[in-house]
């Protein structure tokens, strides 16, 4: 990811290190030390909001700028996220993605990204280390064409700590596609202007309607830049969402990130036994393609959402997406909330659940490898406690 | 870098896909600590931690007993173990008779390195001792992958140690 983002020639780097993302980060500031990476100043600060700060400093005065976080850093930048997108300013972020706490922990799951989601950055979810790397490309250049910053998520140790091949573009087929960025504003003492004024009742409404508005282009854009993307380095990556196999489906597991990897090995086991199931990965998160999802999902009958999230006492957040997307459409959504701060999801597992919701015994939501003797001890706990 | 990130490497050398990766516990020094190595000869898709390896190396003997080290290992499973206490006195004895034989062996990876690299450095050689058993890749592909992380003399240590434990596997047939 370091090499990607390296192609792309950010001018100003400025990143705090947290798990799981602090070699990526290494990594740059090693290629800027070396020269490798030339023109570009590698920032250290205090904090992941002294980062996105200075990114959003430097992005103004019209250098390219990247930053990358998890969890807790991104909540402790919260308040320049939304900046930035609200600024309208081009900045890459890798988002290692990693669960928030309390209870502190370091693995993967996507709340971090969830808890930016309304912010007005674009979120793109990694499938493998191939497509994060890509991704950053695809990203760099997004960003500059739309003037909104782009978060690339990639599911932190699974992703962020594994090896595997990947093919690293030739500078100059980067070159081509991410082309110098020309800032539509730029703060410039020569020729002075105001960026981020106060804006009252009277036009605040119509600012955020051009926000939303760039969010809608947005999907129209992606898919555009990720042809150019297959023509130039051919392979696939980024787009709106990928279906696998899901050409006659009468079952489509929804998910997003690494997780689809393991998805489609049972997808092809069912396949193989005669079972009429496919898989849809949710590439863009924001914004969400409800048309892409519809189009894709609405010949199904069933459809399994599989998520890293949980919006406590609401249920699943990308099946709420899902379901919104499918409308009037009769099919059944579930929703499987899995992976949970890093707990692992297998094959067996997936299918259990998914035989559990064909056979419409799945509760919802469910909640992969409960374990139930867990909950039951410290329910008994509790309620010890509370009559002593 | 792991025993399992070089393993994956020296794969990728020889043309077939493979995949690397940690499990994920403490950060710190000390904690039982896992490592996954997928090799196939298609594009490795799964993400979820091998439950039932074909292969397991052991680099801390002190484990054994303290950890299900073997759970989930297949029938016909390779067991390297780092130690340089002979086979018969570790306790494993049952698992010995029930894997096929020879697929269960023990090298001194640790004194290898020591004499090798002059630290008790044992990927290499637990890596070339995993060779001479599996034949999942060969000593030339893990010689690039480790010459590719390692350079100059340590390089050639580090190979030297995975090719002295690949030997030793090789040339006994019991312990």
């Amino acid at each position: 990811m370091a090499l990607a983002v390296g192609l792309c020639r950010p001018e100003v780097i400025c990143a705090y290190p947290i798990t799981p993302q602090t070699h990526i980060v290494e990594a740059l500031s090693e290629m800027v030390r070396s020269g490798e990476l030339a023109r570009c100043a590698f920032i250290n600060v205090e904090s992941e909001f002294a980062a996105l700060s200075v990114a959003i400093g430097a992005s103004a005065a019209g250098a390219r700028a990247y930053t990358a976080t998890s969890s807790q850093g991104l909540l402790f930048m919260a308040e320049a996220v939304y900046n930035a997108a609200g600024l309208g300013l081009p900045i890459v972020m890798t988002l290692g993605n990693r669960a928030i706490g309390a209870p502190i922990n370091i693995w993967n799951d996507h709340s971090d990204a969830m808890s930016m989601r309304d912010a007005g950055w674009i979120q793109l979810f990694a499938k493998d280390n191939q497509e994060a790397a890509d991704l950053h490309i695809l990203a760099f250049r997004l960003a500059e064409a739309l003037s909104c910053p782009v978060m690339v998520c990639v599911d932190g140790f699974i992703l962020t700590h594994a090896f595997e091949e990947v093919d690293v573009p030739a500078q100059p087929e980067v070159d081509a596609f991410v082309p110098p960025f020309e800032p539509a504003q730029v703060l410039d003492p020569k020729r002075p202007i105001t960026i981020g004024a106060m804006v009252g009742p009277d036009a605040f409404t119509e600012v955020r309607w051009f926000a939303h508005d760039k969010q809608i282009r947005a999907l129209t854009m992606i898919p555009v830049l990720a042809g150019e993307f297959r023509a130039r380095f051919g392979r696939d990556a980024g787009g709106l969402v990928r279906p696998y196999r899901c050409d006659g489906a009468r079952t489509v597991i929804v998910a997003m990130g690494s997780v689809n990897g393991t998805i489609e090995e049972v997808v092809d086991e069912g396949r193989a036994a005669g079972e009429a199931i496919g898989a849809l990965d949710v590439c863009t998160f924001r914004p969400f393609p409800l048309e892409a999802v519809h189009e894709t999902l609405r010949g199904a009958s069933r459809v399994i959402v599989v998520e890293k999230n949980l919006a406590l006492g609401r249920g699943g957040v990308l099946a709420s997406d899902v379901r919104s997307a499918l409308g009037h459409e009769p099919t059944r959504v579930h929703t499987v909330i899995a992976g949970l701060g890093g707990r692992p999801i297998t094959r067996v597992s997936l299918r259990r659940a998914f035989d559990a919701a064909i056979a419409d015994r799945l509760d919802e939501p469910h909640f992969l490898d409960l374990d139930a003797r867990m909950i039951e001890r410290e329910r008994e706990r509790f309620t010890k406690g509370a009559d002593s | 870098m792991t025993a399992a990130e070089l393993l994956s490497v020296a794969a990728f050398h020889e043309g077939k896909h493979a995949q690397a990766f940690p499990s994920f516990g403490s950060e710190r020094m000390g904690a039982p600590v896992m490592s996954f190595c997928r090799v196939d000869d298609r594009p490795v898709r799964l993400r979820e931690p091998i439950v039932e390896p074909d292969a397991i190396v052991i680099q801390d003997a002190t484990l054994l007993h303290a950890v299900p080290v073997f759970e989930g290992l297949d029938v016909a499973g390779f067991v390297l173990l780092n130690t340089r206490k002979p086979r018969d006195t570790l306790g494993c004895n049952d698992l010995v008779a029930k894997l096929p034989a020879g697929h269960f062996r023990v090298v001194a990876a640790n004194d290898i390195a020591e004499k090798h690299l002059g630290r008790p450095l044992a990927n290499a050689a637990l890596l070339g001792g995993l060779l001479a058993l599996t034949e999942l890749v060969s000593m030339g592909s893990l010689s690039v992958a480790i010459r590719a992380r390692f350079a100059g003399k340590v390089g050639d240590q580090n190979v030297a140690a995975a090719a002295e434990a690949y030997a030793h596997v090789r040339e006994s047939t019991a312990c």
